[in-house]
C-alpha cells in the first residue's frame, strides 16, 4: 500500500477519535459529581488551620469541613470527598478544566475572578485582611516603616497586588520575592533572606505558630492594607450546584445562630420552632428544592457542626491560631455572617 | 515488408490516473493536508467555544492592561504600572540572560573538565570522573534548591554582611559591588574597543594569510590582545581616567546604589552550568576519542607539540562529533532555566504563570511560552547547524 495513503488513513482516523473523544460534554456539574460519586475538592497545600495535611495525609482544617459538610449534603457521607492538594498558581486552571468541582482554598472574592475567570462565589467563609510579619529584631512598629525592604509573597495571588499597590501609594520601594510554593516561601523568610512576609493575616498567625522556629521572634504588624474575603468557588454555568453550596454554607451559618450543635442535634430534630423543623427536614421541602435529600442540612451539621464549632476547633482558641472571632462572628453578636432565611 | 514504429525513444504509455502513482501521491497529500488543518481548525474553534461558554476571557487584548503586580530583578526599567506585555519583556529578558551567560560558561566548563577528564594525570582524570557522575546523575531542580540554600544560609543578614573587597558585600541578599557613573568619555571607549576587536581580527586574517605564503609566524596572540585592551585603556587615559563609582550603601534593609547578583540568580547560573557542563564534558570527551589514534601519532610524528596537535589535528575533526548534540545541550539548558520559578527567580515563565493566573487566561499564557521557547531553540539550533556546516570538513 502506498504510504501516503496509510498515514492519511491513520490521521483522519486519529481525527475523528479526537473529535469524538474532545468534544466538551456540555453536562452540569452536579451531574459529574453524582455520577463519580465523591465530590472533589480544590484545598491548600498546607496552610494551617484552613486545609492542612497531617502525618497521616488526612485533610484538617475550616475549608475541608466545608467541603466536609458538602459531601454530606450531598451523599450523606462526609467521607465521600477527595481532597486535591493545589498550589496558587494551579488553583484557578484546576477549577476552570474541571479537575475539581469545587475550590475550597481559603481564596479571595473579587471583581475579575468572578467575571474573567468564569467562577461563581460561594457565601464568604472567613472575612480577612492582609498584613505583614517581620521578625522583632527589625524593631519595625508599622507597615510604613518597610521601605525598602525584601518582601516574601507568592505568586498569583491578591496578595501580590495589594502589596505593590500598598507601597506605591505609600511612596515607598520594595523587593518582591516571587516563590509558589508556600513551603519554600516560609522557608526563605525564616532563614531570614526576606525582611517581611505577607499573607492574610489568618495566614501570617499559622504561619507564625506553625513554622516558626521560634513563634515569639516575629510579631504580625498591625496595618491591615486590604480586605481578603475568603469564599469558596465553582465554575459557573451550573445554577443548581452553586445554589446547593450557597445554601449549605448559610444552614453552618443558621444552626449556630439557632443554637444546633453537633452534640444536640438529635434533640433539635424534637423541637417546636418551624424554622428548625423546615432546616433539619422534618418539614420536607427545602431538600426537594435543592435536588438533595430532605435532610441535606442535618447531615452537614452532623458531619462537621455549626460555624462556631468548626472556627473554633480550626482558627479559634481550642486551635494553635488562637484567632477571635472578630468579624467572623453572627451579625447577632456583631459579627459580618448572616445567613438567607431557609424557607 | 513490415511497418517500422516511429521514430524516437519508445514512451511508457500513460495509465489511469487511478493507478498513476503520482497522481496518487499529490491527491493523498492534498488530503493529509486538509486533514491537519481541519484538526487544527477544530481544535483551536473547540477551545474557544469552550472558554466562551464557561465565561473565561479569551485574547491577547490583557497585554495592554497595567500588571499591577512587581517584579524582583529586572534588566530593564519596570514598574507595577507597566503593562502585562512590558512584565513578559522583562521575565524574556532574565531567561536570555541566563540561558546566554549559562551556554558560555557551560561550554567553558565542559571542555576543560572533558579535556581533565582525558588527562594523563590520574588525580586529575579521577577528579573529573567523580564531577561527571555526581552531576550528571542528581536532578536538576535538587541541585538548584542546594544551591540556592548555601547561597542564601551560608552568608549573613545585610547588617552583618561581610565585606570581602572595599565597597563589595556579601550576605544573604547576594552580593553587591560598586560601578561607575555614566560618563559620556565611554562611549569613545566603547568605540576603541570596537576599533580594537576589528583591528585584531583583520591583523589575524593578515596574519595568516602571510603564514601560508611564507611560513613566518607572528605573535598574534599579543599583538591581538594587546590592540583589545590597549586602545580602549589609552582612551580611557587620555580622558582623564573619570571613574566615580556608585558605591552600595547599607540603607535600612538592603544596600542602595551599586549593582548587584541575588542568591537566585547565582543558585540558577551556577547549578545549570555544573550540570549542564558535566554532559559537555562527556560530549567532548566523546568527540575527541572519535578521532583515530593514527591522527594523533601522524601529529606527534611531524612534531606538533601536544598543545599544537589538539589545536590543529584533534578539536578540528572531533568538532563534527562534538556540535549536534552541543546544540541538544544548549537547547536543555534553555529551557531547563524554566526551573527558576522554585527558587524564585523571575523569568520568563514564573512572570507568565503570575499573569496567567491573574488574569485568567491560562490558554494564552500558556501559548506564549511555548512560542517563545519555540523561538529561542529554534534560533539556538539555526546557529549551531551554521557553525556546524562550517567546520564540517569538505571532502574531495
Amino acid at each position: 500500500m502506498n504510504r501516503g495513503w496509510m498515514r492519511a488513513i491513520v490521521t483522519l482516523g486519529l481525527t475523528a477519535g479526537l473529535a469524538y473523544g474532545g468534544v466538551a460534554q456540555a453536562g452540569p456539574a452536579l451531574d459529574k459529581i453524582k455520577q463519580a460519586g465523591t465530590l472533589v475538592c480544590g484545598v491548600n497545600t498546607g496552610l494551617a488551620g484552613f486545609g492542612q495535611p497531617d502525618t497521616q495525609g488526612r485533610y484538617t482544617g475550616l475549608d475541608i469541613d466545608v467541603c466536609k459538610a458538602l459531601a454530606a449534603a450531598l451523599f450523606g457521607d462526609p467521607g465521600k470527598v477527595k481532597f486535591v492538594p493545589l498550589t496558587a498558581q494551579q488553583r484557578f486552571t484546576a477549577l476552570q478544566s474541571g479537575e475539581v468541582d469545587i475550590l475550597s482554598r481559603n481564596t479571595t472574592w473579587t471583581l475579575q475572578r468572578d467575571t474573567e475567570l468564569g467562577l461563581n462565589f460561594g457565601p464568604v467563609v472567613f472575612y480577612d485582611g492582609q498584613g505583614f510579619m517581620v521578625p522583632k529584631k527589625a524593631g519595625v512598629k508599622s507597615a510604613k516603616e518597610l521601605n525598602g525592604a525584601t518582601v516574601c509573597v507568592q505568586p498569583g495571588t491578591t496578595t501580590e497586588l495589594n502589596l505593590a499597590d500598598y507601597f506605591r501609594a505609600n511612596k515607598m520601594t520594595f523587593k518582591p520575592l516571587v516563590i509558589e510554593k508556600l513551603d519554600e516561601v516560609q522557608n526563605a523568610y525564616f532563614s531570614g533572606r526576606c525582611d517581611a512576609f505577607t499573607t492574610d493575616r489568618s495566614g501570617l498567625a499559622a504561619t507564625r505558630v506553625a513554622r516558626a522556629p521560634t513563634p515569639d521572634d516575629h510579631v504580625i504588624l498591625p496595618e491591615v492594607i486590604s480586605k481578603e474575603p475568603l469564599a469558596p468557588a465553582v465554575r459557573q454555568g451550573d445554577d443548581q450546584w452553586n445554589d446547593i453550596v450557597r445554601w449549605v454554607v448559610y444552614a453552618l451559618f443558621e444552626a449556630e445562630e439557632k443554637g444546633i450543635t453537633a452534640k444536640n442535634l438529635d434533640e433539635m430534630l424534637k423541637s417546636d420552632d418551624p424554622n428548625i423543623k423546615r432546616m433539619l427536614g422534618v418539614t420536607p421541602g427545602t431538600g426537594k428544592a435543592l435536588g438533595l435529600d430532605e435532610k441535606w442540612a442535618y447531615n452537614a451539621i452532623k458531619a462537621v457542626g455549626n460555624y462556631g464549632e468548626m472556627f473554633e476547633r480550626h482558627v479559634g482558641k481550642n486551635s494553635p491560631l488562637k484567632l477571635d472571632r472578630g468579624l467572623n462572628d453572627m451579625w447577632t453578636k456583631g459579627g459580618l455572617l448572616y445567613a438567607m432565611p431557609i424557607r | 515488408m513490415a511497418r517500422v514504429a516511429a521514430v524516437g525513444p519508445v514512451r511508457p504509455k500513460r495509465p489511469p490516473p487511478w493507478n498513476d502513482p503520482r497522481v496518487r501521491a499529490i491527491v493523498f497529500q492534498i488530503l493529509f493536508v486538509a486533514a491537519v488543518v481541519a484538526l487544527g481548525a477544530f481544535l483551536v474553534g473547540n477551545t474557544l467555544a469552550n472558554l466562551e461558554r464557561q465565561n473565561i476571557a479569551t485574547g491577547f487584548g490583557f497585554l495592554d492592561r497595567e500588571a499591577a503586580f512587581a517584579i524582583g530583578e529586572s534588566l530593564i526599567a519596570y514598574s507595577p504600572a507597566d503593562s502585562y506585555g512590558r512584565a513578559f519583556v522583562v521575565g524574556l529578558c532574565n531567561t536570555l540572560y541566563v540561558a546566554v551567560l549559562g551556554v558560555v560558561l557551560a561550554t567553558l566548563l565542559g571542555t576543560v573538565m572533558g579535556l581533565a577528564r582525558l588527562s594523563s594525570n590520574w588525580l586529575v582524570a579521577k577528579l573529573a570522573l567523580v564531577y561527571v557522575e555526581t552531576f550528571r546523575n542528581i536532578p536538576l531542580a535538587l541541585q538548584l534548591f542546594f544551591w540556592w540554600g548555601l547561597l542564601r544560609e551560608g552568608a549573613p543578614g545585610p547588617r552583618e554582611a561581610w565585606q570581602i573587597l572595599p565597597d563589595v558585600f556579601l550576605s544573604n541578599r547576594g552580593i553587591v559591588f560598586p560601578l561607575p557613573h555614566e560618563d559620556p568619555s565611554y562611549r569613545w571607549v566603547a568605540v576603541a574597543l570596537a576599533i580594537g576587536v576589528a583591528g585584531a581580527i583583520a591583523l589575524r586574517r593578515w596574519s595568516r594569510r602571510r603564514q601560508a605564503r611564507t611560513g613566518r609566524q607572528f605573535p598574534i596572540l599579543w599583538v591581538g590582545l594587546g590592540l583589545m585592551l590597549g586602545l580602549p585603556c589609552a582612551v580611557f587615559l587620555a580622558a582623564g581616567m573619570p571613574l566615580s563609582l556608585d558605591r552600595p550603601e547599607l540603607q535600612g534593609f538592603n544596600f542602595t546604589g551599586g549593582a548587584g547578583i541575588s542568591p537566585e540568580f547565582g543558585a540558577l547560573l551556577i547549578g545549570l552550568v555544573i550540570y549542564t557542563g558535566s554532559f559537555i564534558a562527556e560530549i567532548v570527551r566523546a568527540g575527541i576519542l572519535a578521532v583515530g589514534w593514527g591522527q594523533s601519532e601522524a601529529a606527534m610524528a611531524l612534531g606538533l607539540r601536544p598543545g599544537q596537535r589538539m589545536r590543529f589535528v584533534v578539536l578540528p575533526q572531533a568538532l563534527r562529533v562534538i556540535v549536534p548534540p552541543l546544540t541538544s545541550q544548549y537547547l536543555n539548558l534553555t529551557k531547563n532555566s524554566s526551573l527558576a520559578v522554585v527558587i524564585g527567580y523571575p523569568d520568563l515563565v514564573s512572570i507568565a504563570n503570575t499573569t496567567l493566573n491573574q488574569t485568567g487566561q491560562a490558554v494564552e499564557g500558556i501559548a506564549m511560552i511555548m512560542a517563545v521557547y519555540l523561538a529561542i531553540s529554534l534560533t539556538i539550533s539555526l546557529a549551531m547547524n551554521l557553525y556546524n556546516r562550517a567546520v564540517a570538513l569538505v571532502e574531495r
